[in-house]
C-alpha cells in the first residue's frame, strides 16, 4: 500500500514558516481537490493546526511528488520552507500519523485537542471526496490506536497535570483562589481545561474573549461566565487575576505597556498570566515586572514533568503501543494484496459446492427442512476446512513478501482463471470475514 | 533566679532553632520539635521576665539586657500570632535566629539598671513596652519582606522545588507584612509620644537635634510613608518589601543612636 506524508511541525519549522503554509478552513476542500488531482495521488488528507501542516496521501506507486503539490499549491518561495519539510512513506508514514493522533508528537505530549483536529481533517476530506477506502481504513485505525494509548497509558494525565500545575502556581501566588477572576483569551481546549481546574479550586468567575465572538459566547455559557468582545480585551483585562491566553496571534498580544496599564488600574494587585499559545501571546519581558507572573507552556510543562517522575516511562510505553500497532496495521495492509485471490478462491469453491448439491439433490427425494440445513452445513463445513490452510498460507506469505509466488501456485492448483472484480473496500471487509481468519482484536 | 530561667529558655530556643534548621534541610515541618521547644522556651522566658519585674518594679525593664529579653519575647509572640492566624512557620527562618541572639545576649550576665531615679516611671514603661511592640511588628514585617523577595524570585525564575517549597503564598506573605506594619504603627507612634513626654519631663525641653530623637522621628516618618504608599498608591510586592527593609534599617540606626545620644543612655559606655 502506498502511503506518503509530507509536512512541517513545531519541531522542524518556526512559526513564521508554519504560518505561511497555513490553509484556512474555508480553503481546505479546494486544497483537497487539487491534492487528489495531483499526478499519482489517489486519496488525500490535509491536517492543518497551529503546530503543524501535513499532507497525507495514498498514491498509486508510492512515489507521487508531494513536494510538487506544495510548490503548486502554496504561493510561497519553496526555498523558504523546503529545508523544514519532513517526508515519510509507508510504514513510517503510518507511524507518524499514529503518533500525531495519539498526541505523542504534540508540543504538550498527551494534550487531548489533536485527536479532535485529526478527526476534523478526516471529516473535511471525506466530505470533499478525497478519502476512500484506504485512508478511511488508516484513519479509523489511527483513532483506535489513539484511544488505546490514552486508556492504557497515563500520557493524557500529563496534559491534565499542566492544568493542575497552573492551579498550584496560582495558589503559590494568591494563596486561595476564592474570589479570583479568570480571563480566557482565546478559546482552546487546553485553556478550557485549565479554567475548569481553576474553577474547581474556587475561582469566582470566568471572562472569555475570542476573535470569533460566537465561540467566546459558547465557552462562557459553559462556565456561566461572561463573553467579552475581543476589541475590549485591554479595557477589561485588569478585572482578572489570572489570564489564560491561547490565541493564534503571530505576535505577543500582551506587552509591557499593557502590564503597566493593568497594574496601575489594579493598584498593583498581582496578575498571573498563563500563556499556552505558540507563538507566545505574552511578551516574556512582562515576567520582569513587579506583580506580574508569566508562565508559558514550556514552564508549565517543566513544572509538570517534575511532578510526574514516570512521565518518560509512560511516553515509552505509548511508543511501544504505537510500534505494535504499526506492525499490525502494516501486516494487515500486506494481506490486502492477496484479498482478490482469496475472494476468487472462495467463489470457485462456492460454485463447486453449489454445483455438487444441485447434482445430488434430485436423487435424495423430499427432505425435511432440518435435513436441508444439515446438507448446507456439511458442505459449508467441508469447503471452509479446505479453504482454511490456503488462506492462512496466502496471508502469511503476503506478510513475508513472497506473495506473487504463492499466489501463482495457488492459482495453478485450484485452476483459478479470472479474478473477481471487487472494489477494495469490500476486499478488506472480506479478509476479516474469511473463514477462521484471525480476528482483529477490538480495543 | 531570673537569669537562670532565661538560660533555661535559651536552651529551649537553641533546641528549637537547631531542629528548625534540620527541618529546613530535610524539608519537613516544624511541628514535631521546633514549635513545642520554642513554646516551652517562651514560658520560661516569661517567668524570667516576671521574676525580674516583680521584685524591682517595672523599671527592671530599663536595663539593656532585660530590654533585649523583652524584645525577644515580643518578637516570639508576634511569630506565634502569625502562626495561629496564618498557619505558617516560615517567618521562623528569620525570627528564630534573632530571638536566639537577643536572648543569648540578655542571658550572658545581669546588668545594673541605669535609670536609678525615674521620672514619670509609668510613662517610661509605656514608652519601652510600646516601642518594643512596634519594633517586633516592624521586624516581623521585615521578615515577611525577606520571605516575599525569596518567594517572588522563586516564582519568577520558575524554580519551584527545593528547600523553600514550603513558603506560604506570595499574597499571604504580603498580607502578613502589611498587617504587621499596620498593627505596629500605633504602638510605635504612642511609644514615641511617651518617650517625648519622658524626655520633656526629665530635661525640661525636647532637643530635636539629639541623634536619638532625630533618628527616631526619621524612622517614624519612613514608617508612615511606607504605610501611606501601600494604602494610597497600592505599593506592594517588591517595592513594599524594599521599603519595609528600609524602615527596618532606619529602626536599627535609631536603636544604635543609644550609643551616642546624650539623653537616651541605656548602654553603659
Amino acid at each position: 500500500m502506498n502511503f506518503q506524508l509530507i509536512g512541517v511541525n513545531h519541531k522542524t519549522a518556526p512559526v513564521e514558516i508554519r504560518e505561511r503554509l497555513d490553509i484556512p478552513v474555508a480553503s481546505l476542500p479546494d486544497a483537497l481537490k487539487r491534492l487528489v488531482q495531483h499526478a499519482g495521488v489517489d486519496e488525500g488528507l490535509i491536517l492543518c493546526t497551529c503546530n503543524r501542516v501535513e499532507v497525507l496521501a495514498k498514491t498509486r506507486n508510492g512515489s507521487a511528488d508531494l513536494r510538487g503539490f506544495m510548490r503548486d499549491y502554496f504561493r510561497v518561495e519553496p526555498s523558504t520552507y523546503e529545508s523544514h519539510l519532513y517526508e515519510f512513506s509507508e510504514r513510517e508514514a503510518i507511524r507518524h500519523l499514529f503518533r500525531v493522533t495519539a498526541s505523542l508528537d504534540s508540543m504538550v505530549v498527551g494534550e487531548p485537542q489533536i485527536l479532535g483536529q485529526v478527526k476534523e481533517a478526516y471529516a473535511t476530506a471525506r466530505t470533499a471526496g478525497a478519502v476512500h477506502s484506504h485512508l478511511d481504513h488508516l484513519l479509523t485505525r489511527a483513532f483506535a490506536v489513539a484511544k488505546r494509548v490514552r486508556t492504557e497509558t497515563s500520557i493524557g494525565a500529563s496534559a491534565v497535570s499542566v492544568a493542575s500545575v497552573a492551579v498550584e502556581l496560582a495558589k503559590k501566588i494568591f494563596g486561595s483562589l476564592n474570589g479570583k477572576h479568570v480571563y480566557l483569551v482565546g478559546a482552546g481546549k487546553m485553556s478550557e481545561l485549565a479554567a475548569r481546574h481553576l474553577l474547581a479550586h474556587g475561582a469566582a468567575s470566568i471572562f472569555v474573549a475570542n476573535r470569533t465572538h460566537e465561540r467566546a459566547i459558547v465557552l462562557a455559557e459553559k462556565f456561566h461566565g461572561e463573553a467579552i468582545l475581543f476589541e475590549q480585551l485591554y479595557d477589561t483585562c485588569d478585572r482578572a487575576d489570572i489570564v489564560i491566553t491561547s490565541t493564534g496571534a503571530p505576535h505577543a498580544i500582551f506587552r509591557r505597556e499593557h502590564g503597566e496599564l493593568f497594574l496601575s488600574r489594579r493598584k498593583n494587585r498581582p496578575m498571573f498570566f498563563i500563556d499556552i499559545a505558540v507563538p507566545r501571546d505574552v511578551d516574556p519581558e512582562m515576567n520582569k515586572m513587579d506583580g506580574i507572573f508569566v508562565y508559558d507552556i514550556d514552564d508549565l510543562q517543566q513544572a509538570a514533568t517534575s511532578h510526574l517522575a514516570d512521565r518518560k516511562q509512560e511516553a515509552d510505553r505509548a511508543e511501544q503501543i504505537i510500534n505494535v500497532e504499526v506492525d499490525r496495521f502494516h501486516d494487515h495492509l500486506q494481506t490486502l494484496t492477496v484479498v482478490p485471490m482469496i475472494l476468487s478462491l472462495q467463489d470457485q469453491l462456492e460454485s463447486i459446492r453449489q454445483a455438487e448439491i444441485s447434482r445430488v439433490r434430485g436423487r435424495l427425494g423430499t427432505l425435511s427442512a432440518e435435513q436441508e440445513l444439515a446438507i448446507e452445513a456439511l458442505t459449508h463445513g467441508i469447503v471452509n476446512k479446505i479453504m482454511h490452510t490456503p488462506i492462512t498460507t496466502l496471508k502469511s506469505a503476503a506478510r513475508n513478501a513472497e506473495a506473487t509466488t504463492v499466489i501463482d501456485v495457488v492459482r495453478r492448483i485450484f485452476n483459478l482463471t479470472g479474478q473477481r472484480k471487487q472494489d477494495e473496500k469490500d476486499a478488506s471487509q472480506a479478509v476479516i470475514e474469511a473463514p477462521d481468519a484471525p480476528e482483529e482484536p477490538e480495543n | 533566679m531570673p537569669i537562670l530561667w532565661l538560660r533555661v529558655a535559651l536552651g529551649f530556643y537553641a533546641l528549637g532553632l537547631l531542629s528548625a534548621l534540620l527541618a529546613l534541610i530535610r524539608q519537613s515541618g516544624l511541628h514535631r520539635i521546633a514549635l513545642p521547644a520554642m513554646s516551652v522556651g517562651m514560658v520560661f522566658h516569661f517567668v524570667s521576665l516576671a521574676e525580674a519585674v516583680i521584685p524591682s518594679g517595672p523599671l527592671a525593664l530599663t536595663s539593656m539586657h532585660n530590654a533585649e529579653s523583652l524584645l525577644a519575647l515580643l518578637v516570639m509572640t508576634a511569630f506565634m500570632i502569625v502562626y495561629f492566624v496564618y498557619g505558617t512557620t516560615s517567618p521562623g527562618i528569620v525570627i528564630f535566629p534573632l530571638v536566639f541572639v537577643l536572648t543569648f545576649a540578655a542571658a550572658t550576665h545581669q546588668q545594673p539598671f541605669l535609670f536609678t531615679s525615674p521620672v514619670l516611671g509609668g510613662w517610661l514603661i509605656a514608652h519601652i513596652a510600646l516601642i518594643f511592640a512596634g519594633y517586633a511588628a516592624l521586624f516581623l514585617s521585615f521578615t515577611a519582606s525577606v520571605l516575599y523577595l525569596i518567594q517572588e524570585r522563586r516564582l519568577k525564575s520558575k524554580k519551584l522545588s527545593g528547600v523553600m517549597s514550603r513558603l506560604p503564598a506570595l499574597q499571604q506573605i504580603d498580607e502578613i507584612g502589611y498587617r504587621s506594619l499596620l498593627f505596629g504603627f500605633p504602638f510605635m507612634t504612642l511609644g514615641l509620644i511617651a518617650g517625648m513626654v519622658v524626655a520633656q519631663a526629665t530635661f525640661g525641653h525636647l532637643d530635636f537635634l539629639d541623634p536619638k530623637i532625630l533618628l527616631s522621628t526619621l524612622m517614624w516618618a519612613v514608617y508612615m510613608v511606607m504605610l501611606f504608599t501601600r494604602w494610597n498608591a497600592g505599593w506592594r510586592g517588591r517595592r513594599a518589601a524594599y521599603l519595609a527593609t528600609g524602615a527596618f534599617v532606619a529602626a536599627l540606626i535609631a536603636w544604635s543612636a543609644n550609643y551616642f545620644s546624650a539623653i537616651h543612655k541605656v548602654v553603659q559606655s
